[in-house]
């Protein structure tokens, strides 16, 4: 089942980079982001376990990764 | 004035690094508490919202002298040696947030805490919060949240349930009535501290004028309350609210803490009730009679 | 946790405390065989309960035959509602005195205590009514080491003496070691017999592991054949509270899941501790009727809310469900609000239809409550009181029904 409540995005250079997909990776307690060869992956099934902790948002260089509140749309 | 802890009160988290801990750090720093270090084995030289980490109590106490406190949140296989430790290097007063802890492990530690003269709140506990003073553990979450339900006052608090403290407290605070001190004492079997064991204290503090407290079945707590009450002849008038009523029928089922199963005759609501009411102890049917009870109490007082 | 008599006996005969000959039947031919074998025995079901005597499932036969037939009439005997899993056929032995020994915690004095009393056999709330110098109270350390004269003291101050004080000693300080070492919260046995020889025997006795404690001695419940599933209440776990166990027990992160079931509409996604309690009697009391209990708290997943609001909407009968806390401190409004609509709309229901009203006050509640508007759900905040949010619930269920 997708998720209902968040929905993350990467911006496509960033998404390819794979120092921040390790970062992303790190930094996430809930295990939203996944680093793969190809860069990063967004983990759909635990999307809706994302604390609005905003580390991933401190890890990445600014605007390229969005957390959004699928509610609030 | 307040009890058991104040605003000068120094204390360390053991387990800091932990998910939870790492919370209730940032929560009690929020509300202005002086935690001076934090202990988890294998990390010194980390640190976690600026408090430095340690390896051993004893390097804590070494770096900042004597330290009064410690909140103990450490996985349940962990929590006897850690608060063996706090008590081995001079600790006074001990929080114990851990649940699921053997209840010999309890009585093991609680033994030694009183050879050392330390006291033990918990386990299975939020803590202890003077409103506008200090706070120790979770009690009442974020700063914010906190700060929405406790306010500073003359009523004591005094819970086996964690929640429920706060949902007390914030229902005297909704009706304008402060709070001295809330303790959330645990839901296990064997706790630290019991209400009877409390009460000298807010009996002793000025601030406090009257007494809530949150009560469930199982156990001899009420009943040892209600004797103190007798025995001391107690100026503090106290309202009870007794929740688990449904249990009186459903004897050897265990709902809820690990302190509530109805196992004996003495450990039923209907017991308890009746033990509390002949003490002098007004017992409220629904949370929300709380506040209006303790006005009436206070103004037959007077 | 309760242990059956012959589990405890089991547990006893490890530690060397005298016992009878016994054979456990699980038939009428085993029991003929026991009988056959021992003699003169007593039968005795076995069943998780006292007042065995009085239900009449404790019967003496003389014959191999009789104790057949005493098998099939005590096996079918319900006591104080629990079924009897098997029959205990014992030597029957001819006693001179019956003494009581147990051990157990004291809330109060925070220690281990050993009760004994030289009038055993009977209820021992009643011999310390009517006869306190009949029974001794002595409590004991849990970090000193423990050693005999413990168990000497407690016996002497009923006034035991002589040869008695001796032979019962060591069996008294046995019983606070395997008190102690096997985490139980009580070991009794009553009655110790004296037999006309003066020989000392356990006749029945009967013990209480710590829940907590089942993974310390994993070995032993397995040696005894006791399954993880057997939780030991005042009834066997339903297959709806095992599968709540295996959702709380399936992700770490804070609990949700442990429920225990009741027959009503109205399903609870309710926590903390006390807050459950506090909310099971309000609905309760304003004529609502539980399809369950739970408690939810710790800071849970959004897949463990998630998942127990999928085990109670599928449980039969459940037409609503209530979603109600005490201010919540650790415990998050919005994760537990994801979790339940989560759980509603994977159920294939509306949220907005099936959620009576969600009552979570505390942290992060702002956002929790954007949420469930987004959802359409009702719900409130902490000015509405736990006991008038449970009434809300409760009436909903009137209108429909």
């Amino acid at each position: 089942m997708p998720a209902l409540f968040i929905d993350v995005r990467v911006a496509d250079d960033a998404s390819k980079d794979g120092a921040l997909a390790k970062k992303l990776e790190e930094v996430c307690p809930v295990g939203i982001f996944v680093a793969t060869d190809a860069g990063v992956e967004i983990s759909e099934e635990n999307l809706d376990e994302c604390t609005l902790c905003d580390l991933c948002l401190e890890a990445a260089p600014k605007g390229t990764v969005q957390v959004i509140k699928r509610y609030e749309e | 004035m307040t009890i058991l802890i104040s605003s000068e009160t120094t204390f360390i988290v053991q387990g800091i690094t932990g998910r939870e801990a790492v919370n209730l750090t940032r929560e009690n720093l929020d509300y202005g508490a002086r935690i001076v270090g934090g202990v988890t084995p294998g990390r010194a030289g980390r640190d976690i919202y600026g408090v430095p980490v340690y390896d051993c109590v004893r390097d804590a106490v070494e770096r900042h002298g004597p330290i009064q406190g410690s909140i103990v949140s450490v996985p349940p296989g962990f929590t006897r040696d850690a608060v063996f430790e706090a008590l081995e290097n001079g600790i006074e007063i001990i929080v114990i947030v851990t649940e699921n802890i053997p209840r010999k492990e309890v009585a093991q530690m609680v033994e030694l805490a009183n050879l050392r003269g330390a006291r033990i709140i918990g386990p299975n506990c939020l803590g202890i919060i003077s409103p506008g003073e200090a706070k120790m553990g979770g009690v009442g979450g974020p700063a914010a949240n906190t700060k929405q339900a406790y306010t500073k006052g003359n009523i004591g608090v005094m819970s086996r349930s964690g929640g429920m403290t706060t949902e007390i407290a914030s229902t005297l605070t909704a009706a304008g009535l402060g709070q001295s001190t809330c303790v959330s004492i645990g839901g296990d079997a064997i706790v630290g501290t019991t209400y009877a064991e409390l009460m000298p204290l807010f009996e002793a503090d000025p601030e406090t004028h009257a007494i809530a407290i949150y009560s469930e079945p199982g156990g001899r707590m009420e009943a040892e309350l209600a004797e103190w009450v007798k025995a001391n002849d107690s100026r503090l008038p106290i309202v009870a609210f007794m929740a688990g009523r449904f249990m009186d029928e459903m004897k050897g089922m265990r709902f809820g803490h690990a302190g509530t199963i109805v196992e004996g005759k003495e450990d039923t609501t209907a017991e308890k009730i009746a033990r509390m009411e002949a003490s002098g102890i007004s017992v409220a049917e629904r949370i929300e009679e709380i506040p209006e009870l303790i006005r009436k109490r206070l103004s037959e007082a007077k | 946790m309760r242990f059956y008599e012959y589990e405890s006996k089991a547990l006893f005969e490890r530690r060397g405390l005298p016992l009878g000959r016994s054979r456990l039947a699980h038939d009428a031919d085993g029991a003929r065989a026991a009988a056959a074998e021992i003699g003169a025995v007593v039968l005795k079901s076995q069943v998780l309960s006292g007042g065995r005597m009085k239900a009449g499932a404790v019967k003496f036969a003389d014959t191999p035959d009789e104790a057949a037939s005493h098998f099939e009439t005590i096996l079918p005997i319900e006591v104080n509602g629990q079924k009897a899993r098997s029959v205990l056929v014992e030597e029957k032995t001819p006693i001179a005195q019956e003494y009581f020994v147990s051990v157990t915690w004291d809330g109060r004095a925070k220690k281990p205590v050993v009760l004994f009393s030289d009038m055993g056999g009977i209820d021992i709330e009643e011999v310390a009514e009517k006869h306190p110098e009949h029974v001794s109270k002595t409590h004991f350390s849990t970090i000193l080491p423990i050693t005999p004269r413990i168990a000497k003291e407690a016996v002497g101050a009923v006034g035991v003496t002589g040869g008695e004080l001796n032979r019962l000693t060591p069996i008294v300080f046995e019983l606070m070691q395997l008190f102690l070492d096997f985490d139980l919260t009580l070991a009794e046995i009553n009655p110790l017999a004296r037999l006309e020889d003066g020989r000392f025997i356990v006749l029945d006795g009967h013990v209480d592991m710590e829940a907590e404690a089942r993974g310390k001695h994993k070995a032993l419940l397995e040696e005894l054949g006791i399954g993880e599933d057997e939780t030991r209440q005042a009834r066997p776990p339903t297959s709806f509270e095992i599968a709540g166990r295996k959702v709380n027990e399936a992700d770490h992160r804070g609990v949700a899941g442990n429920v225990v079931e009741f027959d009503g509409d109205l399903g609870l996604v309710i926590g903390a501790g006390g807050g459950s309690l506090t909310l099971f009697d309000a609905v309760r009391n304003q004529g609502g009727r539980p399809a369950n209990y739970c408690e939810i708290g710790g800071n849970p997943s959004v897949k463990k809310a998630c998942e127990l609001t999928k085990l109670i909407l599928a449980k039969p009968g459940v037409e609503k469900i209530a979603v109600m806390m005490n201010v919540v401190s650790n415990t998050r409004v919005d994760i537990v609000a994801r979790g339940v609509i989560k759980g509603c709309i994977e159920s294939g229901r509306d949220p907005a239809e099936v959620i009576a009203i969600f009552r979570i006050p505390g942290a992060w509640e702002d956002e929790g409550f954007k949420i469930l508007a987004k959802y359409g759900v009702e719900y409130c905040d902490r000015s509405v009181s736990m006991y008038d949010a449970a009434g809300r619930a409760v009436a909903k269920m009137g209108a429909q029904s």
